[in-house]
């Protein structure tokens, strides 16, 4: 008893009670495939931030709060130690840093979302089908910039309203975001591979802040390294997050940002060379450890 | 109706999946014929899971051979991904999308161009009764309709061979009824499934053929006729006092022609009714002559439990028994030889305590 279903292939005769031979739609996964599937999984991971409403709050309220908070309780007391670059205003020199710290804790949400489909047995499903293997974590890190852009322009435009003004030009400046964009990016490689060995969401959420909050705090985000006792003082300005932010801020402040004997151009490749070489590494690791995890 | 492996559109020869020191699959082998539900009825941590995972392509084996629609899975697991749908234990859907973002989203991943996505989603959500509740998000859907939309997201891609891991476990009756449709529709369409489950029930009503699995090894396969016959259809079940055993045990012999198995404690005992509420009434008439008062006697249709029993000598959810009492079901078993449909409780017994 075959019923023919409208659109199902119904070539020659079969015999009858036998189904009629089947045409898989997709018998290979073409590199368009490939695109397309990552768009569709991009535009899922994208609807999932604007659906759920703790996200959103996460993803806007806590940033613009750290801006708020930094800037006035820290502000007034850090401004006197700041390089005369920032126009005595600590909201210039803590704009650039805040993006970055902001990216870094955005990175975490990398980890969180692919442990909850991996418990929540959508990665199976996406393995059980005609997809481009690559699109599941393409697709997540894609989100999670584009997610991270939203989330840096609404710093921004707070941080304008403040009165965080770069001291640099325009194009500078956007150079300054993009580099702050592409270290994201970079991270939430990182940041998958991480979320893919723990593979469950509350693991993810404590291993992925082991990294960060170090990272973060031991650095030129928030405060020169001048004071820092010699050994942090080696760590810190030497660690990618210390300088990327040093470029960021040579980019938006200019070269009165940067500590004596390094200009803004050497902290830029230096930076991109920690992006690339983070990206390719973790990227790597990621798949290899994709194809494993879901074992 | 046996098929040779030439058109069988699911072919597995023995396949091994070890886990460290724990074989979750041990040398399993099945065929299945286009255009049908096999049921792989077992236990829990029997191999059911596993043996899907293999088939769909998320899990290497490793040792042995699996094909899908004469697709080496292991080969090409690429092309097989084109002709197969996955439904897992759990409903992989989204929860903020709505029900038809997920089926458009799996549709769209089967490769399905945008607008044929969406035609066929709207299709399935109206044949499966969710058409109502489509345009909102499945967080507000109950567990029987994340289920349904489960299955609908995997027939988008309308694949030639569907597996389903336990698709009703844990949900409600009337959402169970639902899946059972959707399956028969499903197999109507000449889809050939492959379905898991713990209740012999479901296999019964749905499945043509039916293998079961033990400790990652098929231990025995037909139909859910074949198999009824010979785990004997309902059972008799008996309680005496100890002093009453051996009187009880000769009545129940004499009345059935079948050796009584005892259970545990030596007491209550279980012999196959082969006339149902027939063999209940004969046996009251039998025991109340021999002056025998039984503390409980009843009848009850074959479970699980007794499909394991006879097979392995072992209840099925119990964990593996002491040796000597498998060897000792095993040789009751052996008794029953001569009784028909037997034969193949007894010699499973004892090749398991053999092993």
């Amino acid at each position: 008893m075959s019923t023919t279903t409208p659109g199902a292939p119904t070539p020659g005769a079969p015999a009858p009670g036998a189904p009629a031979p089947f045409v898989p739609i997709r018998p290979k996964v073409t590199f368009a495939d490939a695109v397309t599937d990552t768009l569709v999984i991009t535009r899922r991971n994208l609807l999932r931030n604007v659906r759920l409403p703790q996200l959103l709050l996460f993803a806007t309220v806590q940033p613009v709060m750290f801006l708020l908070l930094f800037n006035y309780v820290f502000g007034g007391a850090i401004g006197q130690t700041i390089p005369p670059v920032a126009g005595g205003k600590y909201i210039n020199w803590l704009m650039p840093g805040l993006l970055i710290q902001i990216s870094t804790f955005g990175a975490s949400q990398t980890a969180l979302g692919l442990t909850e489909d991996l418990q929540k047995g959508v990665i199976d499903r996406f393995r059980s089908l005609p997809m481009a293997r690559s699109a599941v974590l393409a697709g997540r890190t894609l989100g999670d910039l584009l997610r991270n852009a939203g989330v840096i322009s609404l710093m921004l435009v707070v941080g304008f309203a403040i009165g965080f003004r770069y001291q640099t030009s325009f194009p500078e400046f956007l150079a300054g975001v993009g580099l702050g964009l592409l270290f994201a990016y970079a991270l939430s490689w990182m940041m998958a591979t991480l979320g893919l060995l723990v593979r469950t969401p509350e693991a993810a959420q404590s291993a992925a802040f082991l990294p960060i909050f170090p990272l973060v705090f031991a650095s030129s985000v928030f405060l020169p390294t001048q004071t820092m006792p010699a050994w942090l003082r080696t760590f810190a300005d030497h660690q990618p997050i210390t300088v990327i932010t040093n470029a960021l801020r040579g980019l938006m402040l200019g070269q009165g940002a940067l500590l004596p004997g390094q200009t803004v151009a050497g902290q830029v490749l230096v930076s991109l060379a920690w992006i690339t070489g983070i990206t390719v590494v973790f990227s790597v690791l990621a798949v290899r450890t994709y194809r494993r995890a879901v074992s | 109706m046996r098929t040779t492996p030439a058109d069988a559109v699911v072919s597995v020869s023995d396949v091994v999946m070890s886990f460290g020191a724990v074989r979750a699959l041990d040398g399993v082998s099945l065929e299945v014929e286009p255009g049908i539900v096999y049921g792989l009825l077992g236990p829990n941590g029997a191999g059911k899971t596993t043996l899907i995972r293999v088939l769909a392509t998320l899990l290497r084996p490793s040792a042995g051979r699996a094909e899908v629609a004469g697709i080496d899975v292991l080969a090409d697991p690429e092309a097989a991904r084109a002709r197969i749908g996955l439904a897992g234990q759990f409903a992989a859907v989204d929860e903020y999308l709505t029900g038809r973002e997920n089926v458009e989203m799996v549709g769209r991943l089967y490769g399905l161009g945008r607008r044929d996505a969406r035609t066929r989603a709207a299709d399935i959500l109206e044949r499966i009764g969710l058409a109502e509740a489509a345009g909102r998000q499945v967080k507000t859907y109950s567990g029987g309709m994340r289920r349904r939309l489960d299955l609908a997201a995997s027939l988008v891609g309308r694949p030639q061979v569907m597996f389903l891991d336990e698709p009703t476990t844990g949900i409600d009756p009337r959402s169970r009824m639902d899946v059972w449709e959707m399956v028969e529709d499903l197999v109507a369409d000449g889809t050939t499934v492959l379905l898991t489950t713990q209740y012999l029930e479901e296999a019964d009503r749905l499945a043509a053929r039916i293998g079961v699995i033990d400790h990652g090894r098929i231990i025995s396969e037909g139909t859910a006729d074949e198999l009824k016959n010979t785990f004997g259809g309902d059972v008799l079940e008996l309680a005496v006092d100890e002093a009453d055993r051996d009187a009880a045990v000769a009545v129940l012999r004499r009345l059935t022609g079948e050796d009584p198995a005892l259970d545990r404690t030596g007491t209550s005992m279980r012999v196959p009714a082969r006339d149902g509420a027939q063999t209940l009434v004969e046996a009251v008439l039998a025991l109340n002559d021999a002056s025998i008062a039984p503390r409980d006697i009843a009848l009850h249709r074959p479970t699980l439990d007794d499909v394991f029993l006879a097979l392995t000598g072992e209840p099925a959810t119990s964990p593996p028994a002491a040796d000597a009492d498998a060897v000792d079901e095993g040789d009751a078993g052996e008794g029953d030889a001569g009784g028909a449909g037997h034969a193949t409780s007894a010699s499973a017994g004892t090749d398991r305590s053999t092993r």
